[in-house]
């Protein structure tokens, strides 16, 4: 990953409008000038092209935006890029490759057709990737408290919920059907 | 939907950070976890000049209980991690079922305890828990610092007794008394709003009689509201559910907004009173 440099640095007019912040973006390190303003999810999609995260409301109500930071899902509309200085951020480019084969949670989602247009999904695939790497399967309320930060405007949800259910097979074993 | 222009400060040290609030002309914010005011900085309801990032400063990261007991959450400790931690869930029950009814958890993943405390919105359950617990604040500025009790720190919507140079460095909460039941309840449209309406109650037995008891409010008003009138009813009566509720219906007023209307708070505080009393009841030994 090329390193990314201010596109063209405006006069400043306080010497700490601008920042210089060093992170890990899917195991690549990046160093990068960053505004003080600049939101994680622009910094992200403009910056580093990495267009797969996607914002909906930009004010932290739709859950498109979502990442892993520092191994936990949090909504990057409402994140600083400089506040990630230091980090570890996994998107949803991160988790496999052209030609590589799909996360279990990526097959999940392809296979129970847990999305329709498509927007929401990077955001639900990187908060269900989190709960797959949990040291034991998360229960049934944890599971629909996490799926709360995310709203989906087509599916009606029961497909995400399958693919959910299904990842959450595959990484903990079966479940007794409780709901 | 992007923040207008501002500086970013992240120091290393209290001292640093005191510093750069004070003695400035500037508009000066506090940024610990964001989630209350990156929406404000987006929506540019807020458009302040510089942000000074306090979760660089290594004291104010500790969760921990003192040698008096209390538990002492630093100013930027995770709504997740006092969630997640089991000396709290023992403890201070009340503060862990408040926090995991915040917003969402990935919103909680990043949010601080005492900043969602200081944002004050008074329909947010920490405040509450806060009141209901008896907490304090540790509040450090120029000339030193100095403790609130929550009872004095929330002055009315998005309003607490912090000055603008001064930073809230922690929230004392004190032991809870063996046998103490509690109750925490919310009434809400979906899993993740803000509050219509909700309750804290805390409840201790003596013998088949209530023996003291807390009743705080939240979503009725400018701040949480603390019912002594219903408290007094509960414990003068033994257990009397329905002569607190009265108690508690003189003493609310709550106001109807975009949310919900006036009339669905007061039926709502009601009806979750009812509920939180049988449940506090249930949990006292
Ligand atoms: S874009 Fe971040 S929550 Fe909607
Ligand atoms: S698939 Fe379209 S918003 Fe979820």
């Amino acid at each position: 990953m090329s390193t990314p440099t201010a596109p063209g640095l405006p006069p400043l007019s306080e010497p700490t409008a601008w920042h210089t912040i060093s992170l890990t973006v899917n195991g690549e390190p990046v160093t990068a000038q960053v505004e003080s303003r600049l939101l994680l999810s622009d910094f992200l999609r403009t910056r580093l092209g990495l267009t797969g995260t996607h914002t909906g409301c930009e004010h932290g109500v739709c859950g498109a935006c979502t990442v892993l930071l520092d191994d936990a899902p949090v909504r990057t509309c409402l994140t600083l890029a400089v506040q990630a200085a230091g980090a570890e951020l996994r998107t949803v480019e991160g988790l496999t490759q052209d030609g590589r084969p799909l996360t279990p949670v990526q097959r999940a989602f392809h296979e129970q057709h847990g999305m329709q247009c498509g927007f929401c999904t990077p955001g639900y695939v990187m908060t269900c990737t989190a709960l797959t790497e949990r040291a034991c399967r998360p229960d049934d309320d944890t599971v629909a408290d996490e799926l709360s930060g995310h709203l989906c405007r087509c599916t009606g949800y029961q497909n995400i919920r399958a693919a959910v259910r299904q990842a959450l097979d595959e990484r903990y074993g079966q479940q007794e059907e409780t709901s | 939907m992007k923040p207008g222009p501002f500086d970013y400060a992240v120091p290393d040290t209290l001292h640093e950070a005191l510093q750069l609030l004070s003695g400035t002309e500037r508009d000066t914010k506090v940024l610990a976890g964001g989630q209350s005011l990156i929406p404000m900085l987006n929506m540019r309801l807020a458009r302040p000049e510089l942000l000074v990032d306090i979760t660089r400063i290594p004291e104010l990261g500790r969760l921990a209980v003192g040698d008096d007991g209390a538990l002492r959450i630093g100013a930027s400790v995770r709504q997740t991690a006092v969630a997640d931690d089991p000396v709290v869930r023992e403890g201070w029950p009340l503060l862990t079922t408040a926090i995991t009814q915040i917003g969402h958890p990935q919103i909680r993943n990043r949010g601080t305890v005492c900043g969602s405390l200081v944002h004050h919105d008074p329909a947010a359950e920490l405040p509450a828990a806060a009141l209901a617990l008896d907490a304090r604040f540790t509040v450090a500025g120029p000339g030193g610092t100095r403790t609130v009790e929550a009872a004095d720190f929330f002055l009315s919507t998005f309003a607490t007794d912090v000055e603008p140079d001064e930073i809230v460095t922690e929230v004392v909460v004190p032991p809870q008394p063996a046998g103490t039941g509690w109750a925490f309840q919310e009434l809400i449209h979906r899993r993740g709003d803000f509050a219509g309406v909700g309750v804290a109650v805390l409840l201790r037995r003596t013998g088949e009689r209530v023996g003291a008891a807390r009743i705080v409010f939240f979503g009725v008003g400018s701040t949480p509201v603390r019912v002594p009138a219903a408290e007094q009813a509960l414990i003068g009566s033994g257990f009397d559910a329905e002569a607190t509720v009265a108690a508690t219906r003189a003493a609310l007023d709550p106001q109807g907004d975009v949310h919900a209307g006036a009339e669905w708070r007061r039926e709502g505080a009601e009806v979750l009173l009812r509920r939180a009393l049988a449940e506090a009841w249930e949990r006292t030994a």
